[in-house]
C-alpha cells in the first residue's frame, strides 16, 4: 500500500502545479526564428522582383522531386531598359507542398539566397480538402515575402557561430 | 507459466488478430495469436505494413539527400538513425570530425535517447492499463526536450540536421543554458515516473516475472540494447567499441538480472538517468570551435569500399552497412535494426501466459514498426 500512496502523492504533486497544455487554436506558441515548415520564394524589395533566377539547383538537389522551375529572359534586365542586374529571372515555378520532406536542402543549395523555409505559423497549418490545392505557383510561393509577413533565417552552414556559446 | 484444470470436454483454440491497426501494437504490427482461453499458444507476427523502401531510395540519392530518409525510419530516435549514417559515410570519405561537432552529436543523441524512453514510458503506461496519467507525464517532459531539438534544427522530429562532417549549422548561441533547463525538467520527471510507477504495488504485480528471457536465449535471439540488458547481459556499444567521446567521460551501463517486463522497465528508467549525466559532462566539456572540416568539397565523394557503423539506439543496436563503388550515392545500404532483432523473442516470450500479457510484452521491448519494416 506504500507504493499507491506514493503514487498519489506524486499524482497530487503534479495537480498543483501550473498547467502546461496550450489553447492551440486560439493560442499559438511563439516559433523559434529556425522553425521549418515549407519552403518559400524571396521578394528582392529593391527591384521588386524575385530573388529566383530559375537556375534549377533546388530542383535538382531536391530528394522528393517535388519542385518544376521554369526561367525566362528577365524584361526587367538593363540591357532591355530596365533597373535589374538578372539577365534570366524565374518564370513559373511549383512545389508540390504534399511531396516536400522539409529537408531545408533547396535552401542549402541555392546560390542566390532566393528560397527559404517558412518559419511562421502559416507554413503549418496548411490543410486543405483538396490535394491539388497543395501544388503552390509562384504566385503564392512569393506573397508573403513580398508582403513582408516572414522574417526568414537563412542557415550559415557549416560555421561556427561568432558569438561564443553559454 | 499458467497452469489450468483439465477441461471434462474438448476444446478448441481460437485464431485472435490482433492488429494492424490497434493501439496496443505502437504502429502497424499485426500478430495473430492462437489462444486457448486466455492462454496464448502461439503468435504469428506479420510485419510490413510501414515499408517504405527507404534502403533502396537512399542508393538513388547522393548522401546528404539520403540523411531524410534516415530520419523516417527511426523517427522516435531520429538523431540516433542519423548519427549512424553520417558515421558510416564518414568513415567511407575518411573524414575528421571537429570536437565541438561530437559533443554536440553527444549531446543531441543522448537527448533523443531521454525521449524516447519517456514515449515508452508514457506508451507502456498505457498498455499496463494505468491510461492516461503517465502518457502525459511523459509529454510534458518530451515537449521539452522537442521544443530544444526545433530551436536548434528547425524541426520537431525529422531533423536532418547531421552531415558527413559535423553539422549542417551551429546550435544557438543561449544553447548550454537552455539545454540546462531542459534537464531540469526532466530530471523532474524521471522522478515523477519513479515515484508514480516503480513502487507501486499494482504496477510491480501486473509487471514482474511476465515476458521473462533468460541472458543465454536473448543473446540467441540477437536481442540489443535494454531489451537484452534487463537480463543481465552488459552490452552496450558505446561501451563495447566507443564512438563519439563516450570513452573520456564517466557513465555505467544499466543492467538488471530479471529478465522480466519489469527489469526492462527498471533498465530504461536507470539509463535515463545515466543519459542525463552523460549530457551534463557533455555540457561542461563544449568548447568553441569548428563545427566542419575546413575543406570539404560541394559534392562529397566516397572511394569505392564497405563499412559496417553501429551505434547504441535508444532500442539497441542501430547498424548502418554501406557499400559504395565510388561516386557520391551509396551502391548498397542496409539497415541493421535493433526492433526487428527484439522482436524475434516476442513469441518466446509469450506464449503461455495471458492475453493482456503478451501485450505489455509487446510494450516492453519498445517497438518503432518504421524501424522494423524500413
Amino acid at each position: 500500500m506504500r507504493g499507491i500512496a506514493k503514487s498519489m502523492m506524486t499524482t497530487l504533486s503534479v495537480f498543483l502545479r501550473p498547467p502546461v497544455t496550450r489553447d492551440y487554436p486560439n493560442v499559438h506558441k511563439a516559433l523559434p526564428e529556425r522553425d521549418r515548415a515549407f519552403p518559400l520564394l524571396l521578394w528582392d524589395q529593391e527591384i521588386d522582383e524575385p530573388f529566383c533566377t530559375g537556375c534549377h539547383a533546388c530542383e535538382r538537389a531536391c530528394p522528393v522531386e517535388c519542385m518544376t522551375v521554369l526561367m525566362k529572359d528577365n524584361p526587367n534586365h538593363k540591357s532591355v531598359g530596365g533597373n535589374s542586374s538578372r539577365r534570366k529571372i524565374i518564370d513559373k515555378f511549383w512545389i508540390d507542398y504534399a511531396r516536400c520532406m522539409r529537408c531545408n536542402i533547396c535552401v542549402e543549395v541555392c546560390n542566390f539566397d532566393a528560397i527559404a523555409m517558412n518559419n511562421t505559423w502559416s507554413g503549418h497549418e496548411t490543410s486543405v480538402h483538396d490535394r491539388k490545392d497543395l501544388v503552390m505557383d509562384l504566385q503564392q510561393l512569393t506573397t508573403q515575402s513580398h508582403s513582408g509577413q516572414i522574417k526568414e533565417w537563412v542557415p550559415v552552414l557549416g560555421k561556427a557561430n561568432e558569438e561564443p556559446t553559454s | 507459466m499458467v497452469t489450468e484444470s483439465a477441461h471434462e470436454f474438448e476444446t478448441q483454440d481460437l485464431l485472435l488478430n490482433v492488429g494492424p491497426q490497434h493501439p496496443s501494437t505502437h504502429g502497424v504490427f499485426r500478430m495473430v495469436m492462437q489462444v486457448d482461453g486466455e492462454v496464448v499458444r502461439d503468435i504469428i507476427p506479420y510485419i510490413g505494413y510501414l515499408h517504405r523502401g527507404a534502403e533502396k531510395l537512399c542508393e538513388t540519392m547522393d548522401y546528404r539527400q539520403g540523411i531524410g530518409f534516415m530520419d523516417r525510419t527511426e523517427y522516435l530516435a531520429a538523431f540516433n538513425a542519423e548519427l549512424s549514417y553520417v558515421m558510416a559515410v564518414e568513415k567511407l570519405a575518411e573524414l575528421e570530425v571537429p570536437d565541438r561537432a561530437q559533443w554536440i552529436r553527444m549531446i543531441l543523441v543522448e537527448l533523443n535517447r531521454l525521449a524516447s524512453h519517456l514515449m515508452f514510458m508514457g506508451a507502456f503506461g498505457i498498455d499496463v492499463g494505468v491510461f492516461g496519467t503517465p502518457f502525459i507525464y511523459a509529454w510534458r517532459e518530451r515537449e521539452a526536450i522537442i521544443d530544444l531539438f526545433e530551436e536548434i534544427s528547425g524541426d520537431r522530429m525529422m531533423y536532418a540536421y547531421f552531415r558527413p562532417g559535423g553539422l549542417a549549422w551551429d546550435v544557438p548561441t543561449n544553447f548550454v543554458a537552455r539545454t540546462r533547463e531542459v534537464l531540469t525538467a526532466v530530471n523532474q520527471g524521471i522522478a515523477d515516473f519513479d515515484g508514480l510507477l516503480t513502487k507501486n504495488e499494482i504496477f510491480v504485480a501486473r509487471t514482474q516475472g511476465i515476458g521473462y528471457v533468460s541472458a543465454a536465449d536473448a543473446i540467441d535471439f540477437g536481442m540489443s540494447g535494454p531489451s537484452i540488458r534487463a537480463s543481465g547481459v552488459p552490452l552496450d556499444v558505446r561501451r563495447e567499441e566507443p564512438y563519439l567521446k563516450y570513452d573520456e567521460i564517466k557513465w555505467d551501463v544499466i543492467t538488471e538480472q530479471d529478465g522480466d517486463v519489469y527489469a526492462r522497465y527498471l533498465c530504461r528508467l536507470g539509463e535515463m538517468r545515466e543519459s542525463v549525466k552523460i549530457v551534463q559532462q557533455c555540457l561542461e566539456r563544449l568548447q568553441p570551435g569548428a563545427i566542419m572540416p575546413e575543406k570539404m568539397p560541394r559534392m562529397l565523394r566516397t572511394p569505392p569500399g564497405e563499412v559496417y557503423i553501429r551505434t547504441e539506439a535508444p532500442r539497441g543496436e542501430f547498424g548502418v552497412y554501406l557499400v559504395s563503388k565510388g561516386g557520391n550515392r551509396p551502391y548498397r545500404l542496409k539497415v541493421r535494426s535493433a526492433c526487428l532483432s527484439n522482436l524475434q523473442a516476442l513469441k518466446h516470450m509469450s506464449v503461455g501466459q495471458y492475453v493482456a500479457d503478451a501485450i505489455i510484452v509487446l510494450g516492453s521491448i519498445d517497438i518503432v514498426l518504421s524501424e522494423v519494416d524500413r
